[in-house]
């Protein structure tokens, strides 16, 4: 086959120009827009996830205290705020919106590969969110069976929502698996083929790391969960027995025999395990690149950041059943995924001994991206400690019907990823809009998050060591849970609710600056990386102006010694480099 | 490429432009060949984890076999057929020669589409025999496998009367090059998966 010389290809890209308003900024092919639109989408379904968990946390923290949560909405309310947060807001968020933003401009190239297929993808992410919110509407409610959908009780008589509102779940997600195939083919493709000239693989920033190995992490998860949908849709529909087993509805049998429910449990934790992994890679590759940046200092041990993703993106395969413990799995098959699930600690804790050494003498800026970055670390790490306990069977099993669970996972996979989320929005806030936040109110934001977060989640693990069973409605009488446990389940409610309103800090910061803020300078922080470099901020259709850029060093390059300023972009070649120096030097022994 | 050299190598020791006007990683390949090399690893996936769930489900106490119509066996010489015309259609555009273009291409299509019927037929004789979906899980499986099998191939025709659009209404064999070529792919590929299936499907 005749061998394409690609970034040829690449500069004279055939680029679909918009001729109005709407094709502009509605039916646009800009990844940037796109990226904004997937962003933007993903924002309000999160704040209807938001808003559901306060609402659930108010019945607990001050049980019938809002009268429309009786245990049918609770129930709903827990479903929809997982499913919501786990998949339509921190996967679409990162991937939709960040992958979209970043790969293009980070690898200089001028779009991404199938710019069509990438207005598909949003579109069709939009009718996904469609049709789940239409379960809010739908007779019954959406469903109320747990994030998870176990079956045979998520489509049985007594769960909410067990007619309309799971077969709507159930095809809303199968709509997002497509588009979330439709924008993952476009990432893959774009960072194996788009690159522009010197942009190895390995001298990509991490950020396009995290996403790239996410990415395929999620093209080949999510045909689990895809699977499992359609074979819960027929079970649900068509009358099949797939995951139904003999089972009795208010004393009457039904028509279903045979199923396995474990089944499903083996499809969905297939995908759900890696689903952890796709929201936090991305994170850890966002986080690694602000480190470095208000660090001014090369990321630690950037190759083996770069094998711990892939280690970790190959390891989050072969431990799913860890989710399944309590299933009455056999001993051995536990004991062989607590081993794999152990090691998996083994490229994390490296990720974050090399973020805390990238810190280490660095030159550190507070800025308050660097702000919510090293409360990430924080976050990050107890998260990740308490996973240790629950990897081991042993410790699993009395603890994992617990709030220690859901403490666990909250600060790991929620916390910690939304911390980088803000991170990542304030830290390319100017480029993105050009213009600057407010950085007191953002500083501000930061601490309400951060030790709101602490306030909320912390406490949740002594519930959990006191046997408090996680998703009941009230805890009714029971011995072993003292009448303090209630008083810190308000306290934990209170917080949850001074940290939901801080979150309008974040909005109006971001909201108002696009009108007042100050203008910003193309590269306000010194950032080495390529997306700095656009001709033109915020960088306009087709990214480059006339000539793509060319790459001639790796993305870390701060405070070389000798160089002119602390950090050398990416594409300022070698002769340029040291002439800067040259120019420097007379200067610097002057004084 | 050698993947293990190119992620050992220490970006912060080289510097300048290297691997020319194609950076070093990139497939020497068209990114539309990518892209479908990857969304046959997806496929692939899908189905496979069809088939790993239709085994442990066939060890569950209530599975009955299921004897197969021996109407597969002609459909299958179908897919055959329209496989092996995809295959002449695409050695006929690559050497650049347009003699039985028409005939290799369009047979193809065509010959999809026949299968696509005649597993619609094979359905409809299973019906009227009594399997009907919900009747066990053998036939539900067989339903839902061949049904995504046919799927997927209805969406390869989609990419197939695109191309054949652009042919009759004058298009040059150089322009719908690529798009043959990669049809016949994708068309060996559900080939190979519906010879998988049937075999595991009549393996009971």
């Amino acid at each position: 086959m005749a061998y394409v010389p690609l970034a040829d290809q690449d500069q004279d890209m055939e680029m679909h120009h918009p001729h109005s308003w709407v094709e502009k900024y509605v039916w646009s092919q800009d990844h940037k827009v796109i990226a904004i639109q997937y962003g933007g989408l993903a924002v309000l379904t999160g704040i209807v996830g938001l808003v559901l968990s306060l609402l659930f946390r108010m019945q607990l923290g001050f049980p019938e205290s809002v009268n429309f949560v009786d245990p049918n909405f609770y129930y709903q309310a827990v479903t929809m705020h997982g499913m919501i947060m786990v998949v339509y807001f921190l996967t679409a968020l990162f991937l939709g919106g960040f992958g979209n933003y970043m790969v293009p401009l980070m690898l200089g190239a001028r779009d991404m590969v199938f710019p069509f297929l990438n207005m598909m993808s949003v579109w069709t992410f939009l009718i996904s969110v469609i049709i789940l919110m239409a379960s809010f509407f739908v007779g019954g409610g959406p469903t109320g069976a747990g994030w998870t959908l176990y079956p045979p009780q998520t489509t049985m008589a007594g769960t909410p929502g067990h007619d309309a509102g799971i077969i709507l779940m159930l095809v809303s997600l199968a709509v997002f698996v497509v588009a979330f195939t439709m924008g993952g083919l476009n990432y893959v493709v774009t960072i194996l083929q788009y690159r522009c000239r010197g942009m190895t693989l390995m001298r990509m920033p991490l950020t396009i790391w995290g996403i790239f190995v996410a990415t395929v992490l999620g093209l080949f998860a999510f045909p689990a969960l895809l699977v499992a949908c359609i074979m819960m849709m027929f079970d649900t529909v068509l009358g099949t027995s797939f995951f139904m087993p003999a089972v009795l509805e208010s004393g009457t049998p039904l028509d279903y025999e045979g199923g396995s429910p474990i089944l499903f449990q083996h499809l969905f934790w297939f995908f759900g395990h890696p689903e952890v992994y796709i929201v936090a890679l991305p994170a850890f590759g966002l986080v690694s690149d602000v480190l470095s940046v208000h660090a001014r200092k090369n990321i630690f041990g950037y190759r083996m950041m770069v094998w711990a993703i892939i280690a970790i993106g190959g390891l989050s395969f072969i431990v799913w059943a860890h989710h399944m413990y309590v299933s009455g799995m056999n001993p051995y098959f536990g004991f062989f995924f607590a081993t794999t699930t152990l090691i998996i600690a083994v490229p994390t804790a490296l990720k974050v001994y090399n973020w805390l050494l990238t810190l280490w003498e660095g030159d550190i800026r507070l800025n308050a991206p660097m702000y919510f970055a090293i409360g990430f670390i924080f976050t990050f790490i107890h998260g990740g400690l308490t996973g240790l306990f629950l990897g081991n069977v042993v410790i699993d099993l009395p603890l994992s019907d617990t709030y220690f669970v859901v403490a666990h996972f909250h600060l790991v996979m929620g916390v910690s990823p939304i911390l980088v989320l803000f991170a990542a929005l304030y830290h390319w806030y100017p480029k993105i809009s050009g213009r600057m936040y407010n950085e007191t109110m953002a500083k501000v934001h930061f601490w309400f998050t951060f030790l709101g977060a602490y306030a909320i989640y912390l406490p949740m693990h002594y519930l959990g060591f006191l046997g408090v069973p996680r998703r009941y409605y009230a805890l009714g009488n029971t011995d072993f849970i003292p009448l303090s446990a209630q008083d810190l389940n308000s306290s934990i409610t209170i917080a949850a609710l001074i940290v939901g309103a801080s979150q309008i800090l974040f909005f109006i910061n971001i909201i108002g600056s696009l009108k007042w803020g100050k203008k910003a300078d193309p590269n306000p922080w010194g950032a080495a990386s390529l997306e700095w470099q656009t001709p033109d901020t915020p960088p306009v259709h087709g990214n480059w102006g006339e000539n793509l850029p060319t790459v001639y060093r790796w993305a870390y390059d701060y405070s070389v010694p000798g160089a002119a300023e602390d950090f050398i972009p990416q594409n300022v070649p070698e002769s340029e480099a040291a002439a800067a120096q040259d120019a420097k030097s007379p200067e610097s022994n002057g004084e | 490429m050698g993947l293990i050299k190119t992620i050992t190598e220490k970006p912060w020791e080289r510097k300048g432009v290297i691997g020319g006007m194609a950076p070093e990683g990139t497939f020497a390949a068209e990114s539309e060949r990518v892209a479908l090399t990857f969304f046959l690893v997806i496929a692939t996936v899908v189905f496979s984890l069809f088939m790993v769930s239709y085994y442990l489900r066939m060890e569950l106490p209530d599975w009955e076999p299921l004897s197969e119509p021996a109407q597969l066996w002609f459909n299958t010489g179908l897919l055959i057929a329209s496989s092996v015309l995809f295959q002449w259609s695409r050695n006929i555009v690559v050497r650049g020669h347009t003699r039985n273009l028409y005939t290799s291409f369009f047979g193809a299509g065509v010959l999809a589409i026949l299968f696509i019927v005649a597993q619609m037929v094979t359905w409809n004789h299973l019906q009227a025999g009594g399997f009907y979906l919900s009747s066990n899980p053998a036939i539900a499986f067989y339903y839902l496998l061949t049904g995504l099998h046919a799927l997927h191939l209805i969406g390869g025709l989609w990419v197939w009367s695109k191309c054949a659009i652009r042919l009759t209404s004058g298009g040059e064999p150089g322009e719908v090059r690529l798009s043959i070529q990669l049809c016949t792919i994708y068309w060996h590929f559900l080939l190979l998966v519906w010879i998988v299936l049937f075999a595991i499907l009549a393996n009971t």
